[in-house]
């Protein structure tokens, strides 16, 4: 276990070294930083005091060093456009991020699961071929194209919704939620929605594989034969033994999200970490780009090792050749 | 001359006795899917003659014409079908000659990831060592990053490089860069499984015997082999890389309003979005939901029609 877990946590490590050499290479290669971060009519010696105050002197072994130590301490340098930390301009911008993956996830989980239970159970019934149908749909349609439906159902015909922002916030200790106001609620329902909705299609689509799967093993069947209910049998046994790769790709499927919560957030204008990284993009602010990959790298590398030590948690099997059993990344 | 007759029907004869075109024939949905996507292609080659208007062609734009509804609805105007937008573009040509784009862009992307991945999976079964480890390893981190995160810094890294006069006529390739080197992952672990299998074979150490260098084994001998699942994953994949390219140009860092693609088209709709315009988005939208559900209609069938455990 201890071994794993040291295995696991410097892979992790290597990952984000190269993740941040790639953030340093766009930051150091990309366009001229003195030039990005001067006004225009700066002087020479300006010039001259930035370079010398960034670094750009020094070798570059010793140049990375130093944006290591500043990464790890959260110090990414100056947006080239708002001239404002960038440490700043991502702690505004994350609360709004994260209440929006996690109300998916939840949503997911919520009806991803039942509707994968029922499919698998019913597998003949015309609903569970309606479902079926209707999520082969659902993963072809793309986040941007479910965005605009809504909003022109929902904002401008019937006008029900907010089409963007966030509506009213709150602000708990520095993280502003819009989950105890009526209309930071109502503008979290459409984007939710459009984030969820291809998960909803994928954890439909593997529970009620990995349901048929197990309903087909010894284990079933022996319990059957015991003479337990239906019920007993498929929510006991069956659906406990499915959970565990849904939890798996759950926790693989949130750094998805973030990333798709990139164009979800462009349509709906929501303030958060994707839009300002497609400012980013659009002007070329290496400074917010690097930074927003070293966070999502972080978020992702950090959810992997969790979700690896679970499913050793769950499933004793894995640790008994846990040694052979290790270089999955 | 009736030689090659007699040959091309006695192919044609084995291609319809084959189980490939029972297992298509047997399926609606497939040839449904199958028409689509071939009907989809077809008007996106011939879209210059077929299009009703040239789009691109700013002195017969007329604002007078803008922002008609379709055809069947009041007040629309049957010379524009689908409808114009907000200058007075013809809906339906544009939709054309974006569905031309799109699908270059994603058929040119699809042919680079596959290249590109199944040289380096070749490489990395066939050399093995340190080149396979580094290889897999790059692999590993790359899918493990969603597709279109990968795709945007790729795409803002090159147009951080590129000088700012090169940066209109090269959008289009830097797109296929970006979603082939996002994509190339599959192609790689795909071929280097079946090539560990392969390598190992009588006829590779026939040919290694004989002297052929590693080149020509590689090219010669192996990829004919393990070609067979590549292309159902080129099938899949060219589903997932007109949609990362739709992203891209809807998020405005893929095609420019100028060249527009699908994605481009449902950019511009969406702005007109809140004057109740709908027809200008609708479309765009349903022909890429279209052509994407045929596309991934069609690589379900083929992957389930190649795999020897389901006859």
């Amino acid at each position: 276990m201890i071994a794993f877990l040291i295995r696991r946590l410097l892979q992790g490590a290597l990952v984000m070294l190269t993740v941040a050499f790639i953030a340093f290479s766009m930051f150091r290669f990309v366009g001229d930083p003195v030039t990005n971060m001067l006004p225009q009519d700066a002087t020479l010696e300006q010039r001259t005091e930035l370079q010398e105050r960034l670094g750009l002197n020094d070798p570059l072994p010793l140049q990375f060093g130093h944006f290591v130590t500043n990464a790890v301490q959260g110090d990414f340098g100056i947006s080239y456009r708002n001239q404002r930390p960038v440490s700043d301009l991502i702690a505004e911008r994350l609360p709004a991020t994260m209440e929006m993956v996690f109300a998916a996830v939840v949503l997911s989980l919520v009806i991803g699961i039942p509707m994968g239970v029922y499919t698998a159970l019913r597998r003949d019934s015309w609903l569970s071929h309606l479902l079926q149908g209707v999520s082969l749909a659902g993963i072809s349609v793309p986040t941007f194209v479910t965005g605009i439906l809504l909003i022109l159902v929902f904002s401008v015909w019937l006008n029900w919704l907010p089409s963007f922002g966030r509506g009213d916030v709150v602000e708990i200790g520095g993280w502003s939620t819009g989950l105890l106001t009526v209309s930071g609620i109502k503008a979290l329902i459409m984007p939710v929605i459009t984030l969820s909705l291809f998960q909803i299609t994928l954890i439909m689509r593997l529970v009620r594989a990995e349901m048929l799967e197990v309903l087909k093993t010894d284990y079933i069947r022996f319990a059957r034969a015991r003479g337990l209910t239906n019920r007993a049998v498929h929510f006991g046994h069956a659906l406990r033994n499915t959970l565990m790769p849904v939890i798996t790709i759950t926790g693989l499927q949130i750094g998805a999200l973030i990333a798709f919560a990139i164009i979800t957030e462009t349509v709906f204008q929501w303030p958060g970490m994707g839009l300002l990284f497609m400012q980013a993009v659009s002007f070329v602010d290496i400074p917010v780009m690097s930074a927003y990959l070293v966070m999502v790298s972080l978020i992702f590398v950090v959810i992997n090792t969790i979700v690896d030590m679970l499913y050793f948690v769950v499933d004793p099997r894995l640790r008994v050749d846990a040694g052979k059993n290790t270089t999955g990344a | 001359m009736s030689t090659v007759t007699q040959r091309l029907n006695d192919d044609w004869r084995r291609f319809i006795d084959s189980d490939l075109f029972y297992s298509f024939r047997r399926s609606p949905i497939t040839i449904v899917a199958f028409v689509v996507v071939v009907t989809l292609i077809l008007a996106a080659i011939f879209a210059p003659w077929i299009a009703p208007h040239d789009p691109f062609d700013v002195s017969t734009l007329s604002l007078l014409n803008s922002e008609l509804p379709p055809a069947w609805v009041a007040g629309g105007d049957p010379a524009f079908l689908l409808g114009t937008d907000g200058q007075g573009r013809d809906v339906l040509s544009a939709l054309l000659y974006g569905a031309r784009i799109s699908i270059l862009v994603g058929l040119a992307s699809v042919a680079f990831a596959m290249t590109l991945g199944v040289c380096l999976g070749l490489l990395a079964a066939y050399v093995g060592g340190t080149v396979d480890a580094l290889i897999m390893r790059i692999a590993d981190v790359m899918i493990s990053f969603p597709p279109i995160l990968v795709a945007l810094l790729i795409n803002g890294v090159a147009r951080g490089v590129l000088p700012p006069e090169m940066q209109h006529d090269a959008v289009i390739f830097v797109l296929i860069l970006a979603i082939g080197l996002t994509t190339w992952v599959q192609y790689a672990r795909t071929v280097r499984g079946s090539t560990l299998v392969e390598k190992n074979r009588e006829y590779v150490l026939a040919a290694r015997v004989i002297g052929l260098r590693s080149r020509s084994i590689m090219a010669k001998h192996i990829l004919p082999n393990v070609i067979g699942p590549i292309l159902v994953v080129a099938t899949v994949n060219l589903a997932i890389a007109i949609l990362i390219e739709a992203a891209l140009s809807f998020l405005g860092v893929g095609m420019p309003p100028t060249e527009p693609s699908l994605g481009t088209l449902i950019r511009i709709g969406n702005e007109f979005l809140f004057s109740g315009v709908w027809w200008v988005v609708i479309f765009p939208s349903a022909v890429l939901v279209l052509l994407v559900l045929s596309v991934n209609l069609l690589g379900d069938w083929l992957r389930d029609a190649l795999n020897p455990k389901l006859r």
